[in-house]
């Protein structure tokens, strides 16, 4: 998954080194960006999906009183009226435990997501503006954390740490702020070397109003893109972990969902609706989000934009996209 | 040379951060595990057992940089420990029988998704708003959008219980004694399939969209049009021109697609009880079986590092840029 989490900031970066709008007024470029995500049909499915899951994981208490996970009824019910998505091998209710794992899964996803983001800011920036030994410093740090393999990290950390929700935070952070500090620092290094910031250097103004008010402000899109990547990376990493069952087993969450259908051998049984719903609500948070992304790739990248004429493949739409 | 030279000493210093990683988790983590471990397993074993893990652990009493030195000596000369759970069997031991079975499942898986994913970029890039283009990178983030492990799970039922196809446990069948004779390599192919093919549909999107979009960048060279100007066969300029210079960001994503195919694979022969390194790095982990999960991690890691130089070496072949300065 985070192969291409890396493609598509790496494409983000290339459109924006090529769009580059230094002298378009200061605020159009943002109206029209906002205007290019409401017209597109990508981001608009993206969005609608992710305002119904939100909404999920806001209503849950209201939609399934109580503890979901309370025994309720016979064990491995097919899906019936009175049980939709029927029920698992211990008699719990699918439906509730699906509807309420969304709030654990949606919040650590954000919380990593965010954390993951604000540290790949600091460091990008840092790395970027300083640039010499802070720079190299970093960015060794970086590639280093990028090289390890992310899952066994993960796996070790989490058997080293207290169980836990906060553990199942603080490791994905650990182990997911690298990417977003990359492809974070190259853009920070192109817009270092714009006129602007050397005025800025020049007039005096202190390194953090700098970083943060002057080259922050102009890579807005692609700190959206790395978000929205590490949120992918963040709900994807966290079922992981829990189904191995390393993280907190005692909270409701899709990845806990699992963990137990796998422990209580659903797919041997045939219980598939046991495993399928939180399955499927992991890939439809990451594909919403995913789509999302991609949108804010194609309005920014005008190189990536559907085009009109597909018949003639050739010449014309090469010239077309340039 | 110094291209290479200076890859390897970041290799090396990344593998000392590792080990350096292994060395301080147990000796500083909050809610000390060694003695949780202790108070767990001090019944069940032997003093020279728990001896052996007092100074891998480092809960003996000398400084610490003495034990530090001792500890990088150790994994230098090939010695990290004795397996716990499968007491007295050196770890080496225990990560050398498995270690075959995660090459296998996640080198086919790797190979298979980076050809096929790269040729469908390819295509998608050459005929844009073709059928390629627009109908397969939808579905194949979707299908990419699923966790490794529960398309596994997924596959596991749909082919292996309900319609019986394909074996659903373990890398042979019991009882078949490894020997490169046909049927134990068909049965080796047979249990391989599930495990690969999941592996395969998460990571093929990234490969095909990653190319895609570098290779319509490539598509708007000059050196295209002047191609097409001479009148060359559209797939010499496909392959030859276009695609050869795109493939670099691939060749590149290549070693991280390694790691993050470790992963996957842990992931995968959980779900499958494949006997890889994953499945056991899980199971001492499950065991409280901490020599052999250091080994294991440091293993997968080195297996990382080392892959990813191979590919630089490989790059320095591609790239003629690289070589020049």
């Amino acid at each position: 998954m985070t192969t291409f989490i890396e493609k598509t900031a790496d494409a983000t970066t290339g459109g924006i080194l090529a769009t580059g709008r230094p002298r378009a007024p200061r605020r159009k470029p943002n109206r029209s960006f906002v205007h290019g995500l409401v017209t597109n049909k990508k981001a608009l499915a993206g969005m609608a999906l992710m305002v119904f899951f939100i909404a999920m994981a806001l209503l849950a208490p209201l939609l399934f009183p109580g503890d979901p996970s309370r025994i309720t009824a016979m064990s491995s019910l097919e899906p019936s009226p009175e049980h939709w998505l029927g029920t698992t091998a211990k008699g719990q209710d699918v439906l509730a435990l699906t509807v309420h794992g969304s709030r654990s899964s949606l919040f650590v996803g954000l919380t990593v997501g965010l954390a993951s983001t604000f540290i790949g800011i600091l460091v990008g920036l840092a790395s970027a503006y300083f640039g010499k030994f802070i720079d190299e410093g970093l960015s060794l740090l970086t590639n280093i954390f990028l090289l390890l393999p992310g899952l066994p990290l993960l796996v070790i950390l989490a058997a080293f740490l207290p169980p836990g929700l906060g553990t199942v935070i603080l490791v994905l952070v650990v182990t997911g702020w690298a990417g977003s500090a990359r492809v974070l620092r190259s853009q920070a290094l192109s817009i270092r070397s714009k006129d602007f910031v050397a005025a800025a250097v020049v007039s005096g103004e202190r390194a953090g109003r700098i970083m943060f008010r002057e080259i922050l402000p102009n890579m807005a899109s692609i700190v959206m893109g790395t978000l929205l990547a590490c949120v992918i990376y963040g709900i994807g990493a966290q079922a992981g972990l829990e189904f191995l069952g390393l993280g907190d087993v005692s909270t409701v969450s899709w990845g806990n969902n699992l963990f137990w259908a796998g422990n209580e051998g659903a797919l041997l049984t045939g219980s598939w609706w046991v495993f399928v719903p939180s399955g499927v609500c992991i890939a439809l948070v990451a594909f919403a989000l995913a789509l999302i992304n991609y949108a804010v790739d194609e309005v920014t990248n005008p190189r990536l934009r559907k085009i009109k004429t597909p018949k003639t493949p050739a010449i014309t739409e090469r010239s077309a996209a340039k | 040379m110094r291209f290479i030279l200076r890859r390897l000493g970041f290799y090396l210093i990344a593998f000392w951060a590792s080990i350096t990683l292994n060395f301080l988790l147990p000796r500083f983590m909050p809610g000390d595990p060694v003695s949780r471990m202790f108070a767990r397993t001090q019944d069940r074993m032997q003093p020279e057992q728990i001896e052996a893990l007092r100074k891998l652990l480092g809960v003996d009493d000398r400084p610490i940089w003495e034990q530090y030195i001792d500890y990088l000596h150790n994994i230098v000369t090939g010695q990290m420990g004795v397996s716990i759970s499968r007491f007295p069997t050196p770890v080496t031991e225990v990560i050398s029988s498995q270690l075959g079975w995660t090459l296998l499942l996640g080198g086919t898986a790797l190979v298979i998704a980076a050809v096929v994913g790269n040729l469908l970029g390819i295509l998608a890039a050459w005929r844009r708003g073709g059928a390629i283009d627009s109908a397969l990178p939808p579905v194949l983030v979707f299908i990419g959008s699923f966790p490794y492990f529960w398309l596994a799970m997924g596959a596991l039922y749909l082919f292996g219980v309900v319609l019986g196809w394909f074996p659903i446990r373990h890398a042979f069948t019991d009882g078949l004694e490894p020997a490169f004779t046909w049927e134990f390599i068909g049965d080796v192919g047979a249990h391989l399939v599930l495990p690969a093919l999941t592996i395969v549909l998460v990571s093929i999107g990234g490969w095909m969209l990653g190319m895609r979009n570098t290779m319509i960048a490539t598509n708007s060279e000059d050196y295209i049009t002047m191609a097409e100007a001479k009148g060359l066969r559209p797939s010499r300029i496909m392959l030859r021109y276009a695609a050869r210079n795109a493939m670099l960001p691939s060749v590149t994503s290549f070693g991280m697609g390694l790691g993050f195919v470790v992963g996957g694979a842990l992931l995968t022969e959980v779900v499958f009880a494949y006997p890889g390194v994953g499945y056991q790095l899980l199971n001492a982990v499950q065991g409280l079986d901490y020599p052999l999960m250091q080994g294991l991690f440091l293993t997968i890691t080195a297996a990382v590092l080392l892959a990813n130089f191979l590919v630089d070496i490989l790059y320095v072949r591609l790239d003629p840029r690289v070589r020049s300065n």
